[in-house]
């Protein structure tokens, strides 16, 4: 039992009591439309102000991690994705971390084998279920647009029409399970989801890192996802009524129209409590990875110099200045001075006069 | 500084993302809602009074029924199909659903349409005689 993802989950599960409550004595307003409203502006001034504050810091530094030859001598082979030293190459590089999640492929695991022998293993599994995750998610995202349209643009039937080439049907008298056609990427959504959740728990060294606030948005997407599957493909609901209340929520005239379900709002609830948690959580690694230091910064520190941004004219006493503020009090106490004051007998000044020069050189 | 303009530049196309419902909407409607459509019964539909089971199970369920039926006629060669009140109907898409509901456009195609539902039953039923009357 761990303390961690079992505060999650009760927290998960208090927000479906809520619902469930909050359905059953007539708040549909409240849950249908109150909510998703204030969490859409939650999410989107969070949002702005998260990413605003993040421009605001200071980069003084080119810290990119490199993960191939620096640019070096014409005869060593440049690795310019890995290491880039213009602009385009590290927008390739950008695009490749942000579409297919290359530093999380790198992933390596550590062991030792025989004993003694130290070795590294290519650990894909992460990598493989990270991009499961956040393309059915996307895919998810994509078809539901259609509750946010009308007409549906052809986009959207595309990732449709893609999504559901895989038709299965089960008919049996206790277990119907295919129509309406399934959509692949919600299946593989949950999977993947619950793959996340299961590796944070079995792998004794991920599940000590873990906290609270990594498995509550697990526990919540878990549940977004379940229950879209549920009014999907067991407990339908009247999909045109659903429409109805999400175009209303659109068009700026909500309604909450009959023929939806409990379930219906839980999910919805559920929606709105991921969107108003996420400008405050780890999931803004969204905005976050376009801001990643490591990632989109230019590895040409040989070839340029960087100035620190900051840097501004700071007011310095020299040597000089204070020789001159204190001379008279410095040859008084006997400290030699560089330079002795105007009125001297005749004979000594020509000897500070040779001297004088060679002193001059030595400040500069 | 101009890395601060350019992480303005993708928070705007990124709440310019985020909003397509918003602005999608507005290009084809203006300021009026989009509600659901008025589904149109036939006189013969609207005389019947009660389909083969109830209209919330209808709209909620009818292609699972239709799916049923399908399996039922096609695999095994069992037509009757009897209603939880107890009346019998012959299992047919083409004879005894759009014998009522004849009028496929107003009826079946507005709400596919709305919901973005792409069903397969008019690959087959496709030149349904009754649609025409």
């Amino acid at each position: 039992m761990n303390a961690r993802y079992m505060f999650s989950l009760i927290a998960v599960i208090v927000l479906l009591l809520i619902v469930w409550a909050g359905t059953a004595v007539g708040l549909q307003v409240v849950f249908g439309i109150i909510i998703p409203y204030l969490a859409i502006v939650i999410f989107i001034t969070g949002f702005f102000f998260k990413v605003l504050n993040w421009s605001r810091s200071a980069v003084p530094f080119r810290i990119p991690t490199t993960a191939g030859q620096h640019k070096s001598l014409p005869w060593l082979k440049h690795a310019q994705i890995d290491c880039p030293t213009n602009k385009w190459q590290v927008v390739v590089r950008m695009a490749l971390e942000i579409l297919t999640f290359r530093s999380l492929f790198r992933n390596t695991r550590m062991s030792l084998k025989e004993g003694s022998k130290l070795s590294y293993q290519l650990e894909i599994f992460l990598w493989v279920g990270a991009l499961a995750f956040h393309y059915a998610f996307l895919a998810v995202v994509i078809r539901h647009l259609r509750f946010f349209t009308e007409p549906v643009p052809f986009f959207v039937q595309l990732v449709e029409n893609i999504d559901s080439f895989f038709r299965f049907e089960f008919l049996y008298p206790v277990f119907q399970f295919g129509l309406p056609g399934v959509f692949l990427s919600g299946l593989v959504l949950l999977l993947a989801v619950a793959y996340l959740f299961l590796r944070r728990i079995f792998t004794p060294q991920v599940r000590y890192i873990s906290l609270a606030s990594d498995y509550f948005p697990l526990f919540l997407i878990f549940g977004i996802a379940l229950t879209g599957i549920l009014m999907r493909y067991v407990t339908k609901i009247d999909v045109t009524a659903a429409k109805e209340l999400t175009m209303g929520l659109v068009s700026f005239q909500p309604t909450i129209p009959e023929g939806v379900g409990t379930i219906f709002y839980i999910h919805v609830f559920f929606v709105s409590i991921l969107l108003a948690y996420f400008p405050f959580s780890k999931l803004m690694h969204l905005g976050g990875i376009f801001l990643s230091p490591t990632r989109n910064l230019t590895a040409d520190t040989r070839a340029r110099r960087h100035i620190n941004p900051w840097n501004y004219p700071v007011p310095v006493h020299t040597y000089e200045e204070y020789e001159d503020e204190f001379r008279e009090k410095m040859i008084e106490v006997g400290i030699p001075v560089e330079k002795m004051p105007e009125e001297k007998p005749v004979e000594e000044e020509a000897a500070v006069e040779d001297e004088k020069p060679a002193q001059e050189e030595k400040k500069e | 500084m101009s890395d601060k303009k350019l992480i303005i530049i993708g928070l705007v196309i990124f709440f310019v993302i985020v909003a397509f419902p918003l602005w999608y909407h507005f290009l084809f409607h203006g300021g009026k809602a989009a509600p659901a459509p008025e589904l149109e019964l036939t006189d013969k539909a609207k005389a019947a009074k009660v389909c083969v089971r109830s209209t919330q199970y209808m709209t909620a369920e009818h292609m699972q029924l239709l799916d049923v039926w399908r399996e039922s006629v096609v695999r095994e060669a069992e037509r009757v199909y009897v209603s939880p009140d107890g009346k019998e109907y012959n299992m047919s898409l083409s004879n005894t659903c759009l014998d009522c509901h004849s009028n496929k456009a107003e009826f079946c195609d507005r709400c596919h349409n709305y919901a973005s539902v792409r069903p397969y039953c008019w690959d087959c039923h496709i030149d349904n005689p009754k649609e025409k009357s």
